[in-house]
């Protein structure tokens, strides 16, 4: 199977005051195309700095990274936005919808953004999809935590991703409202055959994909497959 | 990957879309920044349009202002060389006009007027609107007169009835409603009648010293105007007469509207400022707001062009809309100019509404909004997409260069604006440089104010002392960016109020019992005693008993007058040159002056120097000093005098002031007329002493100053009133920038004090600290605005409008308080969610 993401030897520090401080240390790794791969580590493990720099939002100081076919380093701002556009999808902790916009219009944003013509078309169906086909015209603002990550899903795979990032998708959710998004997120990956990355600290959410990685203190401590 | 493959997807109008999604959902917040925008430019349009107004009026109206083409005008029986140049043109009308008292045997009353003994069927140009209507026509061969329809309202008086100038009682044949070279100021105080020129002699109102006026009108279209001013105003001002085109005095009228256009145009210019600052700071709190959501964008595939321009767009539509909202009541206000100015108007304004202007307000609103809101909107250009994923790296760190560029574009467009509006370059400039200068000045004293804060720290204050203290420099402090918004707004709002001051300070008139309130002049030497006797009898003392000799300069420092005005060197005033000088001789100081330099000479002897006295005003214009010689032509005989000393005259007060005085022992034989001085406690006991001096002194006029004062007050008033309203709408645009400017700071203060609450902090300690933080902003913001204030409206008293300045307290006990509380105000409902919020929730809020 080919990869989708190569990470060779990435370095990240960050000046702390006076003090250089090393967040992530010679990490390298990949994920196949299609797969479900988790990042796993306690606080201050650079598990967030990581997905930055995966998703091309972030430059390490050293090493490549290779999203998609494309090396990273080689790619201005703009060009890693229209790659991400293109290629990447997201999945935010406090859901991150433009407040400004309806429910709807924060859906279609990123197919506006390459020009779809079909935009408002495949958003009404995604949003039906995630169980939304009532809230089209409703501001954030008038949506439940649960309802607002649902968006956010829709959001994330209206561009049909090849790979999709979800940084502590559960993690300002309740339990129950948690999982039913973690189940809505598996199938619509599982339909869409996108790449999964999560990063999360819950362990039993690690588990349902095929790979973990474990950081702690900015390295690998270990890269291991999941018997699924 | 081609760069540019990027922009071709999503397209321009995906832009405009989502500037209108966002804009839509955001519109309250924006409310400041429309509000900044909408007065600026209602100030702007407004003011333009009446100005543009008053000019295309004066231009359009000169003839009919004027009667015919041209006038020529002595203050004398003209020369002979004047009477040939007149016979050779053929003067189509004549007039001779003076002020005189004119009684009414109806009702015994008497009033000061302008008689205008006219020859000819003036007016050319323009209306003599009478009722009856054709009284214009019939007055002449009647033989009777028209009188002002305000005076015959007044003394309820009609056609029919008989008006008595000097000795001659003519019956009044109607009343002029509207007449060409008589309105405005002028005709309140002496309203016009109109007397056939043949009846002038026989009123023996003419006497020795007199001020009369000859005036022959021409009618000839066809002429070069110009070239006829050019070949012989320099003849004509040579032998004392002056010639009057109708495109020159539209020049005088618009010059005599100088300093309310000035000040008009700069409560403009301050307005839009202000306006600008709070585009600035409402735009810097809303973008501020924004920047996760540009993240967020970035994040999804938005480029940096697209994020900055989704805004940019954003923006700029918001300047356009507010630019057409303040155009509109731009527009609707300078309806109401006119209507308020009317009366001081020589003319009836009639308003259009020129597309310049209201295409201007356009421009400007998008302009100003996309300029000043360009370093806020900067922000989203460089906030990182990592933004979204809670990582604070270190600061966006904005180009140098790009700052550099926008803060060049900001002063390119005020100075732009500037000689828009002040039509000079060097004014702008001087304007666009005090601006920064005080700009920097207010930086200046924030640095101090934080060293020395810090040098001085009172380390043994109580917790929230100290901590409000200590906010003041702390790392994310507001200092330098409230003082800066507050002493800058302060500064424009103070500047335009003491401005305002200066204008209105002639309007001040000193009506104290103690000065005199009637005034007669024209008194000849032989009716001196029995006028005296009159008021006596009426127990009026008389207060001023002057002898007044009128001159006219024939030499100034050895070269003579009219050798001076062909000099096109010369920087004398010319005024000088062709001035009718109304001289006295006394040998004492009066209250209205004061010695500055040299000394003051009583007395003379025969034989000894001619040493006068002269105004600082005439010195200046003059270029004479001390030591300096003018010779004078006192009715033909001319005298050799030397400057003995120059007085600071406050031409402010109704009294008798002059230019020229002579010590005693000069003038007591040259011929002259007198004038008296009394007060007069009550209008009746004035109206019956006016009828005893006109029955008995016909050729005496009798100024009321009471009724004069009231005029005045009146048209003051009504030029107040606009300068206060226009000050009132820049103030309250300052206000606005205010409110935004402290709202800016919200997000400094609102973390902190969550914290401090979380940790146990009351909500009376939080209340506190924000409290005194505040003040010690707010005052010092204000105070050093106001100060620097003080220094601006003295260069402008100076500079731009030639008029002393005296400070008025109100700015020290009214403004700074109300700023003041405003800034706490604003402060302390920054932080109301911290003390009626759980903490957690405020802090989940503001992230």
């Amino acid at each position: 199977m080919s990869k989708i993401l190569k990470i060779h030897e990435l370095e990240k520090t960050y000046n702390s005051g006076s003090k250089k401080l090393t967040v992530l240390h010679n990490i390298s790794f990949d994920v196949e195309q299609g797969a479900t791969f988790s990042i796993v580590g306690p606080s201050g493990s650079g598990k967030t700095t990581l997905l930055g720099i995966c998703a091309g939002l972030d430059q390490p100081d050293s090493g490549t990274i290779e999203l998609c076919g494309q090396n990273l380093g080689e790619l201005d701002e703009d060009q890693r936005a229209q790659l991400r556009n293109k290629e990447v999808g997201f999945i935010f902790q406090n859901f991150q919808l433009l407040p400004t916009l309806t429910a709807l219009e924060n859906v279609i944003v990123p197919l506006e953004l390459q020009g779809a013509k079909n935009a408002s078309k495949i958003g009404i169906e995604l949003l039906k999809k995630v169980g939304l086909g009532d809230r089209f015209d409703h501001y954030p603002s008038q949506l439940s935590g649960g309802e607002q990550q649902r968006v956010a899903l829709a959001r994330a795979f209206s561009t049909s991703p090849s790979i999709l990032f979800a940084d502590e998708p559960t993690g300002n959710l309740d339990e129950e409202t948690g999982e039913k998004v973690i189940k809505l997120l598996f199938e619509l990956n599982k339909e869409a055959g996108t790449t999964l990355v999560i990063i999360s600290h819950d362990l039993d959410l690690a588990n349902r994909t095929q790979q973990i990685l474990r950081l702690k203190g900015g390295k690998v401590i270990s890269n291991e497959k999941t018997a699924l | 990957m081609n760069r540019e493959s990027i922009y071709s997807k999503a397209g321009s109008l995906w832009l405009f879309k989502m500037a209108w999604r966002d804009g839509r959902a955001s519109i309250s917040r924006l409310l400041l920044f429309m509000a900044s925008i909408i007065l600026g430019i209602a100030a702007v349009v407004s003011i333009q349009l009446f100005s543009t107004n008053l000019k295309q009026n004066i231009q359009g109206q000169s003839k009919s202002l004027l009667g015919a083409d041209y006038i020529i005008d002595s203050r004398q029986q003209p020369n002979e060389k004047v009477k040939s140049i007149i016979d050779s043109l053929v003067p189509d009308a004549y007039e001779v006009n003076f002020p005189s008292m004119a009684a009414f045997p109806k009702n015994g009353a008497a009033k000061l007027v302008r008689v205008r003994g006219m020859e000819g069927s003036f007016p050319f140009y323009g209306d003599l609107e009478t009722t009856p209507e054709n009284a214009a026509n019939t007055y002449q061969q009647k033989g009777g007169v028209l009188v002002d329809a305000t005076v015959l309202l007044q003394y309820d008086l009609k056609a029919g009835d008989s008006i008595k100038l000097g000795v001659i009682t003519f019956p009044i044949i109607g009343a002029i409603n509207s007449m060409p070279g008589s309105s405005g100021i002028g005709t309140s105080v002496a309203p016009t009648v109109l007397i056939p020129y043949r009846f002038v002699e026989k009123t023996e109102l003419l006497q020795v010293g007199s001020r009369k006026e000859y005036q022959y009108f021409f009618v000839d279209p066809d002429k070069d105007l110009d070239e006829l001013e050019k070949v012989l105003d320099p003849i004509l001002d040579d032998e004392n007469a002056d010639l009057d085109t109708h495109t020159s005095s539209s020049r005088q009228i618009g010059r005599s509207y100088d300093n309310l256009g000035r000040f008009l145009n700069l409560a403009a210019f301050i307005a839009l400022l202000l306006g600008c600052i709070g585009i600035a700071s409402s735009v810097h709190i809303y973008i501020k707001e924004k920047l996760t959501d540009v993240a967020v964008l970035k994040c999804i595939g938005a480029s940096r062009k697209q994020s900055f321009l989704i805004y940019l767009i954003q923006i700029a539509i918001m300047g356009l809309i507010g630019g057409l909202v303040g155009a509109i009541i731009g527009i609707g206000l300078q309806y109401a100019l006119p209507e308020l100015l009317q009366e001081f108007l020589p003319f009836d304004i009639e308003i259009t509404t020129a597309p310049q202007p209201i295409i201007m307000g356009l421009l400007l609103g998008m302009f100003m909004s996309v300029l000043f809101a360009l370093l806020p909107l900067l922000g989203t250009w460089y906030v990182s997409p990592l933004e979204v994923l809670r990582i604070s790296e270190k600061p966006a760190v904005r180009s140098r260069k790009t700052k550099i560029v926008a803060f060049g574009a900001i002063i390119i467009f005020v100075l732009l604006f500037g000689i828009w509006i002040f039509g000079d370059l060097k004014f702008a400039a001087a304007f666009v440089m005090g601006v920064f200068v005080t700009f920097a000045i207010l930086a200046g004293i924030s640095v101090l104010f934080i060293k020395t804060i810090k040098r001085y720290f009172p380390a043994s204050w109580g917790f929230t002392a100290r901590t409000s203290l200590l906010n003041l420099f702390r790392p994310n402090n507001q200092t330098m960016v409230l003082i800066l918004a507050i002493g800058l707004g302060t500064f424009l709002i103070s500047t335009l109020y003491f401005t305002k001051d200066i204008l209105l300070a002639k309007t001040q008139l000193d009506n104290s019992a103690d000065q005199a309130n009637l005034i007669l002049v024209d008194i000849q030497p032989e009716q001196r005693e029995a006028a005296i006797n009159t008021l006596e009898e009426n127990n009026s003392e008389v207060l001023n008993n002057l002898s007044i000799v009128t001159m006219r300069m024939q030499k100034i420092k050895g070269i003579a007058t009219n050798d001076i005005r062909k000099d096109t060197t010369s920087t004398i005033r010319e005024w000088v040159l062709n001035h009718e000088f109304r001289t006295t001789f006394r040998d004492s100081l009066i209250a209205s002056e004061t010695v500055v330099e040299g000394e003051w000479i009583k007395e003379i002897e025969s034989g000894e120097d001619v040493m006068i006295s002269i105004s600082e005003g005439l010195a200046k214009d003059a270029q004479i000093g001390l030591g300096d010689k003018v010779v004078f032509n006192i009715q033909g005989v001319l005298m050799e005098t030397i400057v003995g000393s120059i007085r600071k005259v406050d031409w402010t007060r109704l009294q008798l002031n002059f230019m020229v005085v002579f010590p005693k022992g000069v003038l007591e034989q040259a011929p002259q007329f007198h004038v008296l001085t009394t007060y007069v406690p009550d209008t009746n006991k004035s109206a019956s002493l006016q009828q005893q001096l006109v029955s008995k002194f016909p050729n005496v006029t009798v100024f009321d100053l009471r009724q004069i004062y009231t005029v005045i007050e009146d048209i003051l008033q009504k030029i107040s009133w606009v300068i206060n309203f226009m000050a009132f709408f820049s103030i309250l645009t300052g206000l606005i920038v205010l409110i935004g400017s402290v709202r800016t700071s919200k997000y400094q203060r609102i973390k902190e004090s969550v914290l401090l609450r979380t940790l146990g902090a009351k909500s009376k300690q939080i209340l506190r600290i924000t409290a005194l933080e505040y003040l010690y902003l707010g005052i010092l913001g204000s105070l050093a605005g106001i100060l620097l204030s003080l220094i601006s409206s003295q260069l402008l008293a100076t500079l731009l409008f030639e008029e002393p300045f005296v400070p008025s307290g109100i700015p020290f006990m009214v403004f700074l308080p109300a700023i003041v509380l405003v800034v706490l105000a604003i402060g302390l409902s920054n932080i109301r969610s911290v003390l009626q919020s759980p903490p957690l929730a405020v802090l989940r809020k503001v992230g």
